[in-house]
């Protein structure tokens, strides 16, 4: 299994979940896509510029905050900084596209499902990751996947760094002893 | 995703009691202003409440009348999704002589994860913090500090001017019997602004020049030099006559009236702890005017206050 994927590989997997939303949204509605902060958020803004080029006309965009819906704040502390959510496109009757940078227990999606809630009742919610590491503690499952690390052990680490967060595109799979 | 994720810096927040903001770094005053930018948005949502404290208690227990501070406290938490108690004095064992904490702890024994605390007695909240497991929120100790007030209106200077560094503050009034200046003194001067605080020298006597602020006994004297004027309540129920001159006395030299904010700066930013007393320490045409930040400072109360109780509840589960 490969622990490093560089620039052009985060740009091919990157064009790759571009192509699968593609192909499943119509170009001409309406579709809102939300960024699960941080790097979410980051990877939604890509998506946007690549479905655009793609000739999509009305995407509607938010960042999501999840961390007062994490159902581990109690045990995590101190408390992690919480963001700002930052929707202002009507989500009501709109399909909408959730991005995340990695799946993996399916927790942060579950509380980004709780928060969205709150916010607005989208005619479908479904869920883009650029990586999907396996490991999931709840039923929940990606629709668009970047790529696949199905062999991940649990207790390594999976980074994506981007440009705009981190000042590189790569995905870092860092075992227990590295750390 | 990791539990850190988010994280502008690697500061973490280890305070599972807010008693006062002397202590405070101006790091730990900024990440509560951070907090509270994140939780301001929650209240401009349809549905206004997040369930970061889902299963908690909060409980106020106040000693002395209180409007907006309790109300404040009772909905933050609420927003948060905490259950909320409210402890009444007037009604309660206290009046049969129970020590205040006798109080705290029976309370706490309860299963109770937050209590906010105003007493008319200084220290009274550090005292029942050192007693109790649960965080403690000083919501006012007598002349001491009123903390999450210092924060709240550091927030609204923040917001108003983008900026607190730099800026002069003049706080007017009563301040020796005010824990509202005391809280506003630590919390601007750490973060830079420049604190003057006017009054009579019965009422601000010199020796406040040691917390690193300029005392001034005429108003007129930098009034046009101010970018924002913090008045405060004249507090008629805690002022020994002989201290205060008469109303109208007070009301000439230290009142906000119409003449003096025609030689403030254009721009001058006017704030009140509330609640006001119209005519007496501001006149009710500044208070209601467009300069004045009194209604933006109870808005801003309900972030900040979020953010408080959010932070002390997350250090719990790391120190206890």
């Amino acid at each position: 299994m490969r622990n490093h994927y560089d620039q052009s590989d985060v740009q091919y997997i990157l064009n790759e979940l571009a192509a699968k939303v593609a192909a499943a949204f119509d170009p001409n509605q309406p579709l809102n896509i939300i960024g699960i902060r941080t790097r979410g958020e980051t990877i939604a803004q890509r998506l946007t510029t690549l479905l655009k080029s793609r000739g999509f006309k009305n995407i509607g965009r938010g960042v999501l905050d999840v961390t007062l819906y994490r159902d581990d704040l109690s045990e995590i502390g101190p408390a992690p900084l919480a963001g700002p959510t930052e929707i202002s496109v009507p989500l009501d009757g709109i399909p909408l596209l959730l991005v995340d940078d990695v799946l993996f227990t399916g927790r942060s999606v579950r509380s980004a499902l709780d928060a969205l809630v709150d916010f607005g009742r989208p005619a479908v919610i479904r869920l883009a990751v650029l990586v999907d590491r396996g490991g999931r503690e709840l039923p929940i499952a990606a629709d668009y996947v970047g790529i696949t690390l199905p062999h991940v052990p649990r207790d390594a680490r999976v980074n994506v760094h981007l440009v705009e967060t981190d000042g590189i595109d790569e995905i870092v799979v860092e075992p227990k002893e590295a750390r | 995703m990791s539990p850190g994720h988010g994280h502008k810096s690697g500061f973490k927040w280890t305070r599972k009691h807010l008693l006062g903001l002397q202590d405070l770094s101006a790091e730990e005053i900024e990440h509560v202003m951070t907090t509270a930018d994140s939780f301001k948005e929650v209240s401009t949502r349809s549905v206004k409440k997040v369930p970061a404290l889902r299963g908690r208690v909060l409980v106020n227990t106040f000693f002395e009348d209180s409007t907006r501070t309790r109300t404040s406290f009772s909905l933050a938490a609420s927003r948060l999704s905490a259950d909320v108690i409210d402890f009444s004095e007037k009604t309660s064992s206290t009046s049969k002589g129970e020590t205040l904490i006798d109080t705290a702890r029976n309370i706490e024994a309860m299963g109770i994860d937050i209590i906010v605390l105003r007493h008319p007695a200084a220290g009274a909240a550090e005292t029942v913090s050192r007693h109790v497991n649960c965080s403690v929120v000083n919501a006012g100790d007598g002349a001491h500090e009123h903390p999450t007030q210092g924060l709240l209106d550091l927030y609204t200077i923040r917001e108003r001017f983008g900026k607190v560094a730099g800026l002069k503050v003049a706080v007017v009034g009563d301040i020796v019997n005010s824990r509202v200046a005391r809280s506003n003194i630590w919390a601007l001067t750490k973060m830079g602004a420049e604190v003057i605080l006017v009054g009579p020298p019965t009422l601000l006597p010199r020796t406040f020049e040691r917390f690193g602020v300029r005392v001034v006994h005429d108003f007129d004297q930098v009034i046009g030099q101010v970018d924002v004027i913090n008045m405060l309540r004249v507090q008629f129920e805690r002022i020994k006559s002989s201290q205060f001159p008469s109303v109208r006395e007070f009301t000439r030299f230290f009142g906000l009236t119409s003449d003096r904010f025609n030689r403030c700066k254009k721009d001058v930013f006017i704030m009140h702890p509330g609640p006001m007393n119209r005519g007496i320490e501001i006149s009710s045409k500044i208070a209601d005017g467009p300069q004045s930040g009194i209604l933006t400072q109870v808005t801003n109360g309900l972030a900040v206050r979020m953010a408080v109780l959010y932070l002390v509840t997350q250090a719990q589960s790391q120190v206890a």
